[in-house]
């Protein structure tokens, strides 16, 4: 398919989920998801300011980017945290050459087998309220421009939180950001379930949420609560993620 | 990084209550103190939903807080009904269409603006804790980050109060179910899971588990991911 074609239809695709009841945590899940697809990378990982003074991971690709994005928080530094400061486009950075700016974080990345790294702000109007982190492999630079695509989804995401135009923008941004916060955690609690249910690690067990939630055209937040209140199993799940 | 905000208010909430029998009472007269506002509410909710008010400072509080649960409509049976936050800085101009007997009572009672929080961890809902005032108008940033620590607060201090074993206290260790570390609450799923039990008594297990063995939760729950702790309970064909 044609790239533009495949960039078309996901705009609509994210633009579509804002007209149905808005959910911030499965809608900046598939945000991730797209934004690793459409530019030349490999996990993505996103945080929000939990409007007590930090940051909270509340998307990634995979596990591994979860862990990557907490270690920026608990190390306090880190390219989501700079951009979130700065309110900036991070491009391009070389991974092997950030031990002086972000000694712990460059360590792992490198570790991970990450060369190069972007981050984009979630801008609310002059309020930077998150950044997302995107990681490839190859230490190939994007060409100008791919970025421009990323932020142009994180930009739909934070036109997104103000969806319920007729109530003011802070109190909306209260009400969405606390309710993802809850949901992160919620669907944290479910991969726990699962895991242990199915015999799975935590990380098998959200590839098989997301697979079955993608295949059935349900938000992750809802497929985590059946899952907590037992209404679907691990057979439920594989019959369907398994299905070709 | 732990939400010191949060743990300086469970500290003087225990300071004042060394035996604990005020400590819900304590919250609710505390935030109204920090906050600019009227009355503060805090309302209990179960698996089968609105369980009753828990404390109210008295006055309009008080009498809302009964009034929501005796009608059944209201900001803050909303909030602990969706699991999200219900702030209405102007009553008068919302309420009527979407509450329409709440709102008559309240306006009555001169309460301008309602702020519930839904008190939650995730898939595990206690409570809620309701602001209301007397002047319409947002929170700021910084009142709202204040309401948010003290909801944050009173989400532990119900946990603690429903799951009490007598074993663990309300101390630092308490806040770490808040961690912003997922390992806590995948472990909560784990557990909950080996032992057969909710959620709410999972994470008391491991609170337990951590204060006998004298360790942070956050290692206990690294334990149980790893397979190297276990919850199971003992079966009949084991």
């Amino acid at each position: 398919m044609a790239r533009e074609q495949r960039l078309a239809e996901v705009f609509v695709e994210l633009a579509d989920t804002l007209v149905e009841e808005f959910d911030l945590v499965d809608f900046l899940q598939t945000l991730t998801e797209r934004a690793v697809e459409l530019i030349d990378a490999d996990s993505a990982g996103l945080m929000l300011d939990d409007q007590r003074g930090q940051l909270k991971v509340v998307a990634y690709t995979d596990e591994p980017t979860r862990i990557l994005e907490l270690l920026e928080l608990q190390n306090d530094e880190g390219p989501c945290l700079d951009c979130f400061a700065t309110g900036t486009q991070l491009a391009n950075i070389d991974l092997g050459a950030a031990q002086d700016r972000w000694p712990r974080f460059a360590a792992a990345a490198t570790g991970a087998g990450y060369a190069v790294a972007h981050a984009v702000p979630m801008r609310l109007r002059r309020q930077v309220i998150g950044a997302l982190n995107l990681f490839a492999h190859a230490r190939t630079p994007l060409p100008d421009g791919e970025l421009a695509v990323v932020q142009g989804l994180a930009d739909i995401a934070t036109i997104g939180l103000l969806h319920e135009r007729a109530v003011r923008d802070q109190v909306v941004l209260a009400e969405q950001l606390q309710t993802a916060l809850q949901s992160r955690i919620l669907i944290e609690q479910s991969k726990g379930v699962l895991s242990a249910r199915a015999g799975l690690d935590v990380s098998g067990a959200f590839q098989l949420m997301r697979t079955y939630a993608r295949r059935t055209g349900q938000s992750l937040t809802t497929v985590a609560e059946e899952i907590v209140a037992g209404s679907i199993g691990p057979e439920q799940l594989r019959e369907v993620a398994e299905r070709r | 990084m732990p939400p010191v905000r949060v743990a300086g208010i469970l500290a003087d909430l225990w300071a004042a209550s060394p035996d604990g029998s005020e400590l819900a009472g304590g919250l609710v007269h505390g935030c109204a103190r920090a906050l600019p506002v009227s009355g503060v509410g805090l309302a209990l909710m179960t698996e089968r939903g609105p369980a009753g008010t828990v404390a109210a400072t008295d006055g309009p509080a008080l009498e809302l807080e009964d009034l929501q649960y005796t009608l059944g409509e209201g900001p803050c049976v909303d909030a602990s009904r969706s699991g999200r936050p219900v702030l209405q800085p102007d009553l008068a101009a919302t309420a009527p269409q979407r509450w329409p007997a709440f709102a008559g009572g309240a306006l009555a009672a001169g309460v301008a603006a309602v702020f519930a929080f839904p008190l939650r961890v995730g898939a595990i809902r206690v409570g809620v804790l309701d602001l209301y005032r007397a002047t319409p108008g947002t929170l700021d940033v910084e009142q709202l980050r204040e309401a948010l620590s003290f909801a944050d607060a009173a989400t532990l201090l119900l946990l603690y109060l429903q799951t009490r074993t007598g074993s663990t206290e309300l101390g630092p260790e308490a806040l770490t179910v808040l961690d912003d570390r997922g390992e806590v609450h995948q472990a909560t799923g784990v557990v909950s899971v080996q032992a057969g039990v909710g959620l709410a008594e999972a994470v008391a297990l491991l609170r337990a588990r951590a204060y006998a063995e004298q360790r942070p939760v956050g290692d206990v729950a690294r334990d149980v991911l790893a397979g190297t702790a276990d919850f199971t309970t003992r079966q009949d064909d084991r």
